[in-house]
């Protein structure tokens, strides 16, 4: 079939397009492969790889970070499914409680990191102190390694939840009523409805989030600086997060080979599970 | 293809014309003999304090020339953007960074202008010019005084407590020992601010020179290490020591510099192991309880050979990127700040907080008792070295994070120390040194 346009036409986008996406990339592949110190480049072959992968904040970065990607992703849904029920449900003051779960998502995450950096701290937050009139010893939630990454993974999930819960809002008020009705009309209890209608007809508000939030999880890095800056120490750092850091010290060529690690270790990870989803979805 | 060309051709062309435009923006150059000098300094309190005043006192005596300060972020954020700035030629007209190993980082023969042939070359402090020279030429005028890696101590709860100043770490924990019974806490730790957890191991270097005087020429030629010498690995066993033995105030993890002023100030901690600068924020919030606080450098094993770790000032440079009148303004303000008057001009725009680099300078009378005391060891012939990152060139960037983790017993001396070691390895490649 002959395209409607003439060649002309794709051109600016095509511009756009490679000079500032397909030039950077293969740009950036070639600048992991060399000691690049801003000021000059010397080419040093997989020596930045090598470097990278023997780099020991690394290996618990790389942990760290599926922690995040799977807790962020993984609550978000069941908290963001469990809301929408909620939300479509007939309640009072319906559209003031869905702009309210809505918001943190439109507030910046930096603002959201820093109040929580302040509300968390062990000694004069708010979290605390309020444990501590019911007479509980609230945790180190940023400074005890146990809990700093998780304590993030937290706040991530406060902020992300409203995006997850409109997606899945939309997925089950296109569900047709007649389905609940007839459902009912046989004699189903609630929890039947939602196990056998709602939740494998929102299959495809499922997947998106899923892969949405899991994608966000693994690249996260904004909430994480602001809160944490992977610390105490290396313990909350994440792969984006060391890959900052060797950008900061000044080591462009190794940080540039990290970003390519990421690039990979993403792909490698949502395009089968997006596969994977999207195909029982045809199934069904 | 040709179609495809002529296209990209036009928008390199506008590229390069935007890039020049957005340069020059907010230049003055060309109206009469007025010049004006972007001054970058960085954030903190004394830096932006001490920038303004050079920059008012320099344009009175010279009233051609105007000078703007702007501030960046400091830490390794700063780092970054000076590097940037610097790689894209964009950097203000004269700035304010580091001595030692960083200035080392940012390729000073490729992007500063050298200042040998200036006439106050010879005026300069040795110690600092070391600090500021890199391939045998000079590229910087002091920014401050020296400063020291050292315990802030509260002399009135030492008073209290029947102690003295300890010249060995035995003393030092035996000390420490009798304030946590007295209910102090007796080692004041600020790690929220990560770059205040290093001072127990960069603050000894004095120490570790004594005991292996060529611990900095071996360390550059990649033949020490910290992990294998016996005296430099203390300085990490001795952070996780005053961990583990619970000298530290309760809130260590989530306190920062402004926290551990205030304990200290107030007596709610003892000792402090910090940069000797942070008096100056001591006395602008504590004004009555500066003369309380006094100054020691950090214990070793020997007493005899005991002494300070001394910080040279950061500098000011001018960058490659300045020329024409900008370069001709910019030498004369380097001139005006390695100068007595420039001295006078920094001191009364900030309490100084240690000797200037600037032969002829002399500090104030009435500078606080821990200046005082730093003074004494700088004196003393032999109680003195500088810190490590002005003899080598060698620093890696992940000191303050490891420092934490041994500082709060996540992970131990020993390995804190290898992983420093390994963490080292990747700057000096980078800045291409031999043996590595």
């Amino acid at each position: 079939m002959k395209s409607p346009y003439p060649r002309w036409f794709y051109l600016p986008a095509a511009l756009v397009y490679a000079v500032l996406f397909v030039v950077p990339t293969f740009a950036s592949f070639y600048f992991s492969l060399t000691r690049w110190t801003i000021f000059e480049s010397h080419f040093i072959g997989l020596d930045n790889f090598v470097t990278f992968f023997q780099e020991p904040a690394l290996v618990k970065g790389f942990v760290n970070t599926l922690i995040y990607g799977i807790v962020t992703s993984g609550l978000k849904v069941v908290l963001g499914l469990g809301l929408a029920v909620l939300l479509t449900g007939r309640i009072a003051a319906r559209g003031y409680l869905r702009s309210v779960v809505f918001f943190p998502v439109l507030v910046s995450t930096i603002g959201v990191g820093l109040t929580f950096t302040v509300l968390m701290n062990p000694e004069r937050g708010l979290i605390n102190q309020a444990l501590g009139t019911v007479g509980v010893d609230g945790p180190g939630w940023l400074t005890d390694p146990a809990y700093a990454l998780l304590s993030v993974a937290l706040v991530d999930v406060w902020k992300g939840v409203g995006l997850a819960t409109l997606i899945f809002i939309a997925g089950i008020v296109s569900i047709p009523q007649e389905y609940f009705e007839a459902a009912r009309t046989d004699g189903a209890s609630a929890w039947d409805m939602f196990r056998n209608i709602t939740l494998p007809l929102a299959r495809p508000a499922t997947v998106t989030v899923v892969i949405l939030s899991l994608i966000g999880g693994l690249r996260s890095f904004d909430l994480i600086w602001a809160m944490t800056r992977g610390g105490p120490g290396f313990t909350s750092d994440v792969v984006a997060s060391v890959i900052y850091k060797q950008y900061q010290a000044g080591f462009a060529g190794l940080s540039t080979a990290g970003n390519v690690v990421l690039f990979v270790i993403v792909t490698a990870i949502v395009l089968p599970l997006s596969r994977f989803l999207n195909r029982k979805e045809v199934e069904l | 293809m040709k179609r495809f060309l002529t296209p990209l051709a036009v928008l390199t062309t506008v590229f390069a014309l935007t890039a020049c435009s957005a340069g020059s923006l907010g230049s003055s150059e060309g109206d009469g003999d007025g010049v004006t000098l972007s001054f970058l300094v960085d954030n903190s309190e004394t830096a932006a304090k001490v920038g303004a005043g050079l920059a008012k006192d320099f344009s009175a005596q010279n009233p051609g020339i105007t000078v703007k300060v702007e501030t960046r972020p400091q830490g390794t954020e700063g780092d970054n953007l000076i590097k940037t700035r610097l790689s894209t030629g964009d950097m203000s007209d004269v700035f304010e960074y580091n001595s030692g190993s960083l200035l080392q980082a940012i390729a000073p023969a490729k992007n500063l202008v050298a200042v040998d042939d200036q006439s106050y070359a010879g005026q300069l402090d040795d110690n600092f010019k070391t600090s500021v020279t890199s391939d045998g030429k000079l590229y910087g005028v002091p920014f401050g005084g020296f400063m020291s890696g050292a315990i802030l101590y509260n002399k009135a709860v030492f008073a209290k407590n029947g102690l003295q100043v300890p010249k060995t770490w035995a003393e030092f924990m035996a000390n420490n020992t009798k304030l946590k019974a007295a209910g102090v806490a007796p080692v004041i730790q600020t790690y929220q601010e990560t770059w205040t957890s290093q001072l127990f191991v960069l603050g000894d270097f004095h120490n570790v020179a004594a005991a292996e005087p060529d611990f900095a020429t071996n360390y550059t030629k990649n033949q020490a290490k910290y992990a294998t010498s016996p005296a430099a690995v203390k300085g990490f066993q001795r952070l996780q020591q005053v961990h583990d033995a619970g000298f530290l105030n309760k809130d260590f993890a989530s306190a920062k510099l402004d926290d551990g002023v205030r304990e200290l100030a107030t007596g709610a901690g003892a000792q402090y192991p910090i940069l000797s600068s942070t008096i100056a924020q001591l006395a602008a919030t504590y004004p009555d309880k500066v003369k309380d606080i006094g100054l020691y450098a950090i214990p070793g094993d020997d007493a005899a050979t005991n002494g300070l770790t001394v910080w040279a000032p950061p500098a000011v440079y001018i960058p490659a990127s300045t020329s024409g009148a900008k370069l001709d303004a910019a030498k004369k303000f380097l001139a005006f700040i390695a100068s007595p008057q420039g001295c006078t001009s920094q001191a009364n725009a900030y309490p100084p907080t240690g000797p200037f680099a600037v032969k002829g300078c002399t500090l104030p009378a009435d500078v606080p008792q821990a200046v005082k005391d730093m003074q004494t060891y700088i004196d003393t012939p032999g109680a003195s070295s500088l810190a490590l990152e002005f003899l080598s060139p060698v620093k890696g960037p992940s000191l303050e994070q490891i420092c934490v983790e041994v500082g709060s017993g996540i992970r131990k001396a020993d390995a804190g120390a290898e992983l420093y070691d390994e963490d080292v390895k990747k700057q000096a490649q980078q800045l291409g040194l031999a043996g590595w």
